[in-house]
């Protein structure tokens, strides 16, 4: 059994898991940090971006001027933003048979892998997840097709000028592989391919597998995967939680007795308390509406923000906000706000018993209808004439690259009684913010990251004993920054297989068994003999039939009888008598008890010598010696056929028959 | 009516033979024969007890009107004797008799029902047992807080997700169409297993999708028969048909009634005619009783995941149980002049709102009634179905009638002359003969058991399963009992190198005509049952082998020196033994196989050879 590492990145994993002659792909995770090597894509013609000066290398010898764009001391690419796709030369992807998704932020790269590379399979995922992973790939394209750029820069990535550039671009790593986004019609042929499951449902792969998705806790429909044959099990850990927010919590239990747990998508914020960001976000947003400025907080448009909107319920009334506008602008805005109400089986009990009353599972329904809460496709349209400030905006991508929020930036960075709060973990907010800079709004980092812990994930797998781990080698040091915390790594007895993008691991597993089915008529034919107590043997003998990885075992045919007249010379072909063979033995022959037996069939003149081992018996009337031992008998005789089969039958009868 | 008590038992005898016996009893309640009444079947599986709904019958007042639970048990609780209940729609003749069986009977064991059955069930049961109780005064029946009590030993099911009730007893649900939530469930112990369908409906409908089911080869497959000789023609002509109707009876002044209940075929017709008013600009009034309705169409909007595949794609945009043309009813409305549509509970006309517009309706000819669905023998929606022009209306006999949305009171109690078209339109969202035969296609049962049907119907159905699948088909009739045996085989874990030795053997294809025998030990121990080779069950086992040898002495004679004989021997055997491995060993001895041959001379005769074979007990191929 075999694991391809194709992607690197702890939580945007990627693998593929050769496992019973199945080939199974565990995420389809898109590296989208790669965006912020590039310029944002403004929604309206912006005259700073516009005027940011060329990058040309010190000494004049290297001019991309038309590529690079300098800012505020660094240089960005001035082309459609690109992704970091997952490894595609490791092996042949064609030969995926099945690929498990676990949350929607874990299949972004899907299209990529189903549309180009032959693949002929099926994916797995819950509806939610389809569906909310739909509008989540529907809304990237639109942000990139709505605003075209005729440019593709390919120059920075020669090699021998990308080693010249100032970093980060010139430590960006794969930069030949970046692709752009893909077309909408890719999404949709790629998603045409999904499999709906549910949680606890096992599904067959060519009989030889059987996969299961587990609740994962993390997001609506997020799942946790089980790959098990009838003796073998491999978990894969993904984005899970333990915190109580709106998804069903996460099923622990299930997972424990694996062999081997692959564990990935741990918290990317280990040191920030969930609760204290969600504190630390509505008294900033508070404090900044207050003092008249606009809050700005750039975001997925499902997940969290759910969470936020929640939060806010609860938090307007209190603050006195009850008059501040709150927009949430995304082309699918309205779309993620109906989509979280109607998926009641996926929730966690308290907001499964509003379904039952009925009311809407989430309270933004009633922010919505009070209309504290308004959602608009774009800036453009019915916004921009409905708009009031001060108000908050929760608005994509949180890269700050390209979408609605792009504008906002421009709009609001240059005053600072603004505030930028960042509540999404994926991407440096510095970084994020760098193509923005010099910037006077205020800018706030509360990120909220409710996947485990290393705390929780050392308590979970003390419960579910794995006998191993494997996981991203991030996780097997502390993070660079705080080489000191020995807190915030896994310390695991067997030590974690670490593995990086490339790798290719050998996962300890020793197979053993496999399930075969014993059918009826054999079954009835068998005869059990007891050997020790509450053990039985049974010797069996039969045919096996093996068919789409089912193996049955059927009587032995009986050989046809010969054909009854013989008329016509035919050589008739004698089929190769098969004869069953002996059985092992096992036990020993009783002096006093055989000696006994060889009396009461006639055989009395019965010499018993001692020997170091055993005993010798010279049957003298008929020339015969059997030497008994603790671990064989050896019985010596002329040419005597009746004799021998007797005295084997003899013997037989001390003795157990496996 | 009639009351289902199905035993099933299974076991797996001694010598892994395993077999079925299961009884059927049925309990006659009211006449005889088969018909559409209550459900509530009690299977016995694999040494486990699991009761299949628990509905109560419409058509009594009294304690027949709830199952006799004292079949499973005389001595109070049911929670020992069973291992989980399951309902599979929230119907009253499938949940019903529920909180009377937990909290009156007593059972605290698991109940397992989907999500939209878990939130509408409790509400018809509260109306219902407003009904009974506030309304008709009756006592010995549960309350509102045994109703609160019994949801809470619910546990949601959801789709076609394994549920493991302990450890041999699982279930999975399946979609069933019917109402929303509605389920088809597959229970499963070792390798025996049962399905058992509820209500159901095998094509879409305007706001339900199809029943479907994987193909999970049960032994059993319990199926309702309502429709077993129905073959209905295309939901579009009936469609067609209904609109037709009504828009004709519209247009020449006259008044629709539509008898329904406030959950399920409503939320169809009105998204039918909701699409046709919109269509052709009509503006006639369409109203709806009020009551549930409201309610109802909300659980449909939250619930929209169980609704079918059109109506879930376009709900962000538009949601289909949002309706511009359908107005919430007044009473005052029914002596409105003019055209109008009315939506009323309950659909059988046997109480409450509908019966009251009916009798106001009934006298004009112009005036329309459509029945959408079946109606319960002893009705009004029967008894004008059947033809019947005159009706008697005797207040109390008819009040009785058990109804779960409206009022029962009304005084009448004279003739009643229908006037009004009376029309009949199947919406009823039951599987038909053609829904059944493609559910048996789909999971292809070992044996079929229809209930809940007529008998006549159901025996013509029964003949054509068994032409058709060549299966058994029972039809549980009163105090029948049937036997099925089954013959599972038997799981076993044998060990890779066995299976691995055997598949290199014979490659991936077996060949029938050449059969290969493979041979091993099958070890019992505990509960596990494992299939090894002789040699690996000796080591598992901490046995000793115990070698059993023979030794042959044959005397020849022959000149040559020991050596030469020996090696005379070897050419020889070697010439007359094809196919045999034969090797002259340097230790002076010849190998035929596993056969070893030594030779040794007399002391007194040198010419006189002792040749010795020497072989072991295993040895098969070769008899010296």
């Amino acid at each position: 059994m075999k694991l391809y590492c194709l992607s690197g990145h702890p939580t945007l994993p990627c693998n593929v898991l050769k496992f019973k002659s199945t080939t199974i792909m565990l995420d389809c995770g898109l590296d989208t940090t790669s965006v912020l090597n590039f310029l944002p894509l403004p929604l309206v013609h912006s005259p700073r971006l516009s005027k940011l000066p060329g990058w040309v290398s010190k000494d004049g010898t290297i001019n991309l001027e038309k590529e690079l764009k300098e800012c505020a001391g660094r240089v960005f690419v001035d082309s459609q933003p690109e992704f970091c796709l997952p490894e595609r030369e490791l092996l042949d992807l064609s030969t995926i048979d099945v690929i498990l998704i676990s949350n929607y932020h874990c299949m972004m790269a899907l299209p990529y892998i189903t549309e180009h590379t032959g693949f002929t399979g099926t994916v797995y995922a819950t509806e939610p997840t389809l569906q909310i992973g739909r509008l989540l790939m529907e809304e990237l394209v639109n942000f990139m097709e709505r605003v075209p750029k005729a440019q593709s820069a390919t120059c920075w990535k020669n090699k021998e000028i990308q080693r010249m550039l100032p970093g980060p671009l010139k430590d960006a790593v794969e930069v030949w592989t970046w692709k752009r986004c893909y077309s909408m019609q890719e999404v949709n042929s790629a998603l045409s391919k999904v499999q709906l499951v549910g949680y606890s449902q096992k599904v067959e792969l060519f009989g030889a597998v059987q996969i299961s998705p587990l609740s994962s806790g993390y997001s609506l429909g997020s799942s946790n995967w089980i790959i098990q044959s009838h003796h073998e099990k491999v978990s894969y850990v993904s984005g899970s939680s333990l915190l109580t927010t709106h998804p069903q919590p996460m099923d622990q239990s299930s997972l424990k007795n694996s062999d081997v747990l692959i564990l990935t998508g741990l918290t990317q914020m280990p040191t920030a308390n969930p609760d204290g960001m969600l504190g630390e976000f509505c008294s900033n947003l508070a404090m900044t509406i207050r003092a008249g400025g606009n809050v700005l907080v750039p975001c997925y448009s499902s997940g969290v923000i759910y969470d936020l909107l929640e939060c806010l319920y609860q938090f307007i009334e209190s603050a006195n906000l009850g008059t501040t506008p709150f927009y949430f602008i995304s082309p699918v805005a309205n779309s993620s706000l109906e989509f979280s109400q109607i998926f009641a089986e996926w929730l966690c009990h308290n907001k499964q018993t509003k379904v039952y009353l009925p009311e809407p599972p989430f309270p933004h329904a009633e922010l919505i209808q009070t209309n504290k809460l308004k959602h608009y496709p774009s800036i453009h349209g019915d916004f921009s004439s409905e708009f009031r400030q001060p108000c908050v905006v929760f608005t994509g991508h949180p890269s700050l690259r390209f979408g609605d929020v792009v504008h906002f930036m421009e709009l609001w960075g240059k005053s600072s009684l603004n505030t930028i709060i960042f509540t999404e973990p994926d991407f440096s907010y510095l970084d994020a913010l760098a193509p923005y800079q010099p910037l006077a709004m205020k800018c706030v980092y509360c990120p909220i990251d409710t996947r485990l812990n290393f705390h929780q994930v050392s308590k979970l797998l003390k419960e579910v004993q794995p006998l191993h781990v494997v996981c991203p080698e991030q996780y097997t040091q502390p993070p660079l920054s705080q080489s000191h915390r020995s807190d915030l790594m896994l310390e695991l007895q067997p030590p974690p297989m670490p593995y990086r993008r490339c790798s290719v691991l050998n996962l300890p597993f020793r197979r053993r068994y496999e399930r075969v089915y014993i059918l009826p008529e054999l079954a009835n034919s068998l005869v059990p003999s007891e050997i020790k107590p509450g053990t039985s043997v049974a010797t069996v003998s039969a045919v096996l039939h093996s068919k789409d990885n089912k193996h049955t075992l059927q009587s032995v045919p009986k050989p046809p009888p010969a054909p009854p007249t013989k008329k016509r010379k035919r050589v008739i072909e004698e089929p190769p008598v098969v004869l069953a063979p002996k059985p092992l033995l096992s036990g020993a022959v009783p002096l006093e008890a055989f000696l006994a037996t060889l009396q009461k069939h006639g055989i009395s003149e019965v010499k018993v010598e001692e020997t170091a081992d055993g005993h010798i018996l010279h049957l003298q009337a008929e020339d015969t010696l059997i030497q008994l031992e603790e671990d064989g008998t050896h019985i010596v005789c002329d040419n005597n056929e009746p004799l021998r089969t007797t005295l084997r039958d003899l013997v037989l009868r001390f003795l157990q028959k496996l | 009516g009639c009351f289902l008590l199905l035993w099933y038992n299974s076991q797996l005898c001694e010598s892994n033979e395993c077999s079925f016996i299961f009884n059927t009893y049925l309990f006659p309640l009211q006449g005889a024969g088969q018909d559409v009444g209550r459900s509530c079947i009690l299977v016995s599986i694999g040494g486990k007890n699991i009761m299949l709904d628990c509905g109560m019958h419409m058509g009594y007042n009294d304690d027949r009107r709830f199952p006799d639970f004292s079949y499973i048990t005389q001595n109070g609780r049911l929670t020992e004797f069973l291992d989980c209940v399951i309902i599979s729609h929230f119907h009253l003749d499938h949940c019903g008799a529920l909180p009377y069986m937990s909290e009156m009977v007593g059972y605290d064991g698991p109940i397992y029902m989907t999500h939209p059955t878990k939130a509408i069930c409790p509400i018809l049961l509260e109306d219902f047992r407003k009904i009974t109780v506030d309304k008709k005064g009756e006592t010995n029946f549960f309350t509102s807080q045994m109703i609160k009590d019994c949801m809470k030993k619910v546990i949601p099911l959801n789709l076609h997700q394994t549920v493991q009730v302990d450890d041999e007893l699982e279930i999975k649900a399946y979609y069933a169409g019917h109402v929303l939530g509605a389920a088809m469930v597959h229970i499963k112990v070792g390798s025996e297993s049962v399905v058992y369908t509820g209500d159901y409906n095998m094509t879409p409908d305007r706001h339900l999708g199809a029943a479907w089911i994987d193909k999970c080869r049960p032994d059993i497959l319990i199926s309702e028969s309502t429709y077993a000789t129905t073959i209905r023609d295309s939901k579009r002509c009936r469609e067609r048909d209904f609109l037709k109707k009504v828009h004709e009876s519209i247009e020449r002044g006259g008044k629709v009634l539509i008898p329904v209940f406030a959950l399920g075929r409503a939320q169809e017709l009105c998204i039918l005619l909701e699409t046709f008013w919109e269509r052709m600009n009509l503006k006639a009034p369409i109203y709806f009783s009020t009551g549930l309705t409201e309610k109802a169409n909300h659980y449909y909007k939250l619930f929209i995941t169980w609704t079918n595949q059109k109506i879930r794609k376009t709900f962000v945009q538009r949601n289909m149980f949002e309706f511009k043309h359908i107005k919430a009813f007044d009473r005052s409305y029914a002596d409105n002049p003019g055209p109008m549509v009315v939506f009323a509970t309950p659909g059988m006309l046997h109480a409450g709102q509908s019966l009251q517009i009916f009798k106001k309706w009934a006298g004009n000819e112009k005036n329309m009634v459509i029945m959408p669905g079946y109606c319960v023998q002893g009705t009004i929606g029967h008894k004008i179905l059947n033809g019947q022009r005159k009706l008697e209306m005797e207040g109390r006999a008819t009040v009785r009638k058990l109804s779960f949305t409206f009022t029962l009171t009304f005084f009448l109690l004279c003739n009643l002359d229908v006037k009004l078209q009376v029309e009949y339109m199947s919406f009823s969202a039951h599987a038909d003969a053609k829904g059944i035969m493609q559910l048996i296609r789909m999971a292809e049962p070992r044996n079929m058991l229809l209930v809940h049907g007529e008998a006549v119907k159901m025996e013509f159905l029964k003949g054509k399963i068994e032409q058709e699948f060549s299966i058994n088909c029972y039809m549980p009739a009163n105090g029948e009992t049937t036997t099925v045996t089954t013959n599972p085989s038997v799981p076993v874990d044998i060990s890779l190198n066995l299976l691995k030795r055997e598949m290199a053997l014979g490659g991936p294809l077996p060949d029938p005509k050449k059969p290969r025998t493979m041979h091993g030990t099958l070890i019992m121990k505990e509960n596990s049952l494992k299939l090894v080779s002789s040699e690996q069950a000796l080591k598992e086992l901490g046995l000793n082998e115990h070698q059993l040898r023979f030794t042959c002495r044959v005397q020849l004679q022959d000149p040559h020196s020991d050596p030469d004989t020996l090696h005379r021997i070897y050419t020889h055997l070697k010439s007359v033994l094809k196919g045999y491995t034969i090797q002259h060993l340097p230790d002076g001895t010849v190998m035929v196989e596993s056969i070893v041959i030594k030779v040794s001379s007399s002391a007194e005769d040198p010419n006189t050879k002792v040749l010795l074979l020497s072989w072991s007990y295993q040895v098969t191929f070769l008899r010296c």
